[in-house]
């Protein structure tokens, strides 16, 4: 449980970053809450040679009204989203997925940035970010660019974010304080989903979103349709696991996850 | 008012909980080097090399060292029924037999600098085929230890004949895992030693210092008097820090051959591969009786899994043997046992050691007689309990039970719970075809505790300012001995409890012990101290005679104010001050226990199961758990609560999982399952006290009980949960795919006429 050498350098603000991730090169690893490299690390399966400390980077910690949507500083921690005032009033889902993250130890150091930038489809913000159609700013030595949550996460831990790029912001809509359900599955309170179903009413439209069914956080597309068609919620819910790769671990069979999708989904729409 | 029996606060807490107390990891060792060890990651292979050279050259190494290098004899077989070719050398030599087996040692000059340099021992391994289920070992298809010619440690054959269960109108017949665990102690093992050039002083993170000095003194080749082991703060241990390991005897052999003092603190990744594990039995077991409900037959069959050597566990089933028919009073009771190795971790005394094994079976089969006989569990359990007029009461299996009430605490337990009020609600969900059914799972269990009887050693002196030392032969590691034992000189000598002070753990301050396990501490410890101080007060009332100038004999202690007088003149009194003052006044006393002690009880889990997804949750559990007369119910409360959250967590979240390979699966906290408080419910406890007449402070053991008795009252109410809908067992643990699976494979009972 020793991690293996590594220098340490940190950044006081994102252009730093930027630069010292462009100077070190494949070798550097940014280091936000540290909730997920950290235990990689210390197992010796991440051995990055320079870590670049960003958790001290004031300025993108913050959650601002930006008029017609909702700014979020990607290194603004769970424990600021689940309090967070102008998140109670204008996206209540988003305040009520981060107070389901990990345990309080977590909820105080983890970001959402790090959350969305590790990529883990087990990941409860990811899900919740796909169901509201959230866009990533990104910043890169090239300047900056925006991405769709949608075509963001690419894999099982793999995103659209290049090796030389800082997740600077992420922009919701404003969702309201109410209009969502979120059915987060799992055995102890600390653990990751099983299975997480969140259904959200974004705009005039019913969103659905899967946790951990597959390699990406997905929105369950035939759900979705099916309610737009003024399909049923229980006809609506048995499509949930349609288009999913649910894996297979300690807790649960593909089969077994497809099964829960169903019931979750179903839980989740009925509790809107 | 004697403060025996009141709800006395820890006094170990404010040291633990503000300083941290002094573990082995943080003790100051000036000049000492680190230990990291070389662990096989793969579970059965032969060793084709061990290339130490570029460990060697790493900064800070001092030493890299494989089995050739370290002359330490194979650890003593666990009994000498066990064949001598499954020995287990403290290295491995030619052969690795589990993951987290000890390859190669690497001695550096900090704790980084070790666990670089282990990363850098090249070893090559030529896979050899792995066994990993018992049942699958048995047919000896893959042999661990060729030589043996079998992968069968140990066994006792039943003694059944095929008439067992003629005269039986029923017979039911329950396949049950009582699956592997892991016991996950907070404080992971650490060893730290120094030898003097003479002595050897081993700081041991152990149960049992004494035990300890022993095995290193025989490994070492040392007179136990040149082995001083010290046993500093000890977080947890659950009978898995019993023995000794060999990373400790190898920390002891680099301290005397390195002449430098070394330390040694595991990760938790090896914590979970290389300290002991618990249980893993599978069992069948078959429960013969009448169809009012009488029980006249029980047959066991264990298959023990003792992991890749037999060590601690080879002897588990003797206890599931011993405690088999639990508290009934069942004619004929046959027991087969049959420990078979495989490679996986050795599997080491887990909180119960082969009694939670027994009240599983037995408890879950009888649900299913109950069941079969459409009998209402508690009516079954009631109609064959052993009655409170029979005790001593020796069973088939050659237990004599000391005391007992067990209807009464039935009783209790039914009465606190409100069963009839539960059982109403239950059908009220099932009429409705609630998804959360309600499941109400009971058991009762008799256990053993200091099952060796092994004697122990307690001394007390007064010092000249009139505090008094006390020192016991037990280990604490969480339980509160300095708490209870200083109760107990409290209470006797009137000196009061914050002017005591108790002293174990350091071989040369305590002279012998057997340590702590098998719940003996206070009834054998606890015995010794109470001894030592009725010598203590004899001398001290002769010395009082002296000063007062009066006949011994009608000389009087005052406990409440802790003074001496002659009878009638309390006035003219002498204080312990002034009795220690003209020279030591001390007394020892070995307590020599006429036999084992049988703490029983009755718990009752109260769960609630979603039948669509399968989550179980665990919403009540009622406990009554006698163990003899309480010294301190705060104390006895922890032991229960820790007891039932362990018990709980193997019924619901536990097990420690191997792929077909023989790679955990679980070699951390995050895969394995150890619940929090947020999954358990505040327990329910129903006290009852039935002294035992084999010690003077008529206690019986705590510490394992609430273990025992969780399990199956936790498992039998998962499928109560279910019963209606056609489910007859559960495999624990009773996770969520697990329910789903039962569910979806149980057929509903055919609905019976007029219903």
């Amino acid at each position: 449980m020793i991690p293996a050498a590594f220098d340490y350098v940190r950044a006081d603000s994102a252009e730093a970053a930027i630069g010292l991730v462009a100077e070190h090169g494949d070798e550097a690893k940014l280091l936000a809450g540290g909730m997920s490299l950290i235990p990689l690390m210390k197992l010796r399966l991440a051995t990055p040679a320079v870590i670049v400390d960003i958790g001290r980077v004031r300025d993108l910690s913050y959650v601002r009204d930006a008029g017609d949507h909702l700014a979020i500083g990607a290194l603004t921690r769970h424990r600021d989203l689940e309090t967070s005032d102008v998140l109670a009033r204008d996206c209540g889902v988003l305040r009520a997925v981060a107070a389901q993250v990990g345990d309080n130890q977590v909820r105080h150091r983890g970001t959402i940035g790090g959350s969305v930038a590790h990529g883990d489809p087990a990941s409860d913000l990811p899900a919740a970010l796909v169901a509201l159609d959230a866009t990533f700013v990104v910043r890169g030595p090239g300047g900056e660019r925006t991405v769709a949550a949608t075509d963001f996460f690419r894999g099982f831990l793999e995103t659209a974010l290049g090796p030389d790029e800082l997740l600077c912001e992420i922009r919701v809509p404003k969702s309201g304080p109410n209009g969502y359900a979120y059915e987060k599955f799992n055995r102890r309170a600390q653990d990751w989903a099983i299975v997480g179903a969140l259904a959200a009413r974004v705009g005039g439209t019913t969103r659905v979103a899967l946790v951990n069914m597959g390699p990406v956080p997905l929105r369950a597309a035939a759900v979705e349709e099916a309610l737009a068609a003024g399909g049923s919620v229980p006809d609506a819910a048995a499509l949930a696991a349609e288009g999913t790769e649910p894996p297979h671990d300690l807790n649960a069979s593909p089969e077994y996850r497809e099964h829960l999708a169903r019931v979750l989904v179903r839980r989740a729409l009925e509790a809107l | 008012m004697s403060i025996l029996g009141t709800r006395v606060l820890r006094a170990e807490d404010a040291r633990l909980l503000t300083t941290g107390g002094t573990f082995i990891d943080g003790l100051a060792l000036p000049d000492a080097l680190h230990v990291a060890f070389v662990r096989s990651p793969v579970a059965h292979a032969r060793i084709e090399s061990v290339d130490t050279t570029a460990a060697r050259s790493r900064p800070g190494v001092v030493a890299v060292l494989t089995a050739g290098d370290v002359d330490l004899p194979p650890e003593p077989r666990s009994h000498r029924r066990v064949p001598d070719a499954m020995e287990r050398p403290r290295i491995a030599r030619d052969v690795v037999r589990f993951v987290g087996e000890v390859v190669a040692v690497v001695v550096a000059g900090s704790r980084a600098q070790a666990a670089d340099a282990a990363e850098a021992v090249v070893v090559e391994y030529d896979p050899l085929p792995a066994v990993v289920d018992p049942e699958a070992a048995r047919r000896d298809e893959v042999l661990l230890f060729p030589d043996a010619g079998t992968n069968v440690a140990f066994s006792m054959p039943s003694r059944a004949g095929d008439d067992f269960f003629a005269g039986c109108e029923v017979v039911v017949e329950q396949r049950i895992v009582n699956q592997r665990v892991a016991p996950c102690p907070l404080e992971v093992r650490a060893a730290a030693a120094r030898w003097d050039g003479r002595r050897l002083t081993q700081w041991a993170c152990t149960q049992n210092p004494h035990g300890t000095r022993a095995g290193l003194a025989a490994a070492l080749g040392l007179d136990t008097g040149a082995v001083r082991v010290v046993t500093p703060d000890v977080g947890g241990g659950f009978g898995a820090k019993h023995g000794t390991y060999p990373e400790e005897v190898i920390v002891a052999w680099l301290a005397r051959r390195l002449a430098r003092p070394v330390r040694w603190v595991e990760t938790r990744g090896e914590s979970m591969c290389a300290l002991g594990h618990g249980r893993a039995q599978v069992q069948v077991a078959r429960l013969g009786g009448t169809r009012d409900g009488r029980l006249l037959a029980y047959r066991l069959e264990v298959l023990q899994d003792v992991g890749a050597y037999p060590s601690g566990a080879t002897l588990l089933p003797y206890m599931t043997r011993m405690m088999a028919s639990g508290v009934y009073d069942i004619p004929a009771v046959d027991v087969d046992v049959v420990d078979v190795v495989t490679n996986t971790t050795p599997v080491e005394a887990y909180r119960g050691a082969g009694r939670p094994e027994a009240t599983a079976a037995l408890e879950r089969v009888v649900d299913r007689f109950a069941a079969e006989i459409g009998l209402d569990p508690a009516e079954v359990r009631r109609r064959n309990l052993v009655a409170p007029d029979r005790f001593p009461f020796t069973t088939p299996t050659k237990a004599t039970y000391d005391s007992g009430a067990y209807e009464a605490a039935l009783d209790r337990v039914l009465e606190a719970a409100g069963y009839p009020r539960l059982r109403a609600e239950q059908a009220a969900r099932r009429d409705r075809g609630d998804t959360r059914q309600l499941g109400i799972g009971l058991s009762m269990y008799v256990e053993i505790t200091n099952p060796g009887g092994e004697p122990e050693y307690g001394s007390v002196e007064v010092r000249a300012d009139g505090t008094a030392v006390a020192r016991t032969g037990t280990s604490a590691h969480g339980q509160g001995h300095d708490t209870a034992f200083a109760m107990i000189v409290s209470a006797a000598t009137g000196i009061p409890f914050e002017a005591i002070e108790v002293r174990h753990g350091d071989t040369d301050d305590v002279p012998r012990g057997h340590g702590t396990g098998g719940s003996r501490s206070l009834q054998a410890g606890g015995s010794a101290i109470s001894g030592a101080v009725d010598l203590l007060i004899e001398r001290a009332r002769e010395r009082a005679a002296e000063l007062l100038e009066a006949n011994p004999g009608d000389v009087v202690i005052d406990p409440g104010r802790g003074v001496f007088h002659v009878a009638g003149t309390p006035a003219l009194a002498r204080s312990w001050a002034e009795l220690a003052r003209p020279g030591p006044l001390a007394a020892e006393y070995d307590f020599e226990p006429p036999g084992a002690t049988f703490p029983f009880g009755a718990h009752l889990a109260v769960v609630e199961v979603d039948t669509e997804t399968g989550r179980v949750e665990l919403v009540r559990h009622v406990a009554c758990d006698d163990a003899g007369t309480v010294l301190n119910p705060l104390l006895f409360d922890g032991q229960v609560h820790g007891g039932i959250a362990q018990g709980a967590a193997q019924a619901l979240f536990e097990e420690f999982v191997y792929d077909a390979d023989g790679n955990p699966r679980t070699a951390n906290l995050a895969d394995y399952a150890f619940p929090s408080a947020a999954e358990l419910p505040s327990f329910e406890r129903v006290p009852m006290e039935t002294p035992t007449p084999l010690n003077p402070l008529g206690a019986k053991g705590v510490g394992e009980a609430g273990t025992i008795g969780a399990t199956p009252a936790v498992h039998n109410a998962v499928v109560d949960a279910l019963a209606h809908l056609g489910v007859r067992h559960v495999d624990m643990p009773c996770t969520p795919e697990h329910v789903w699976l039962a569910l979806r494979s149980a057929a509903p009972p055919p609905a019976r006429a007029g219903e």
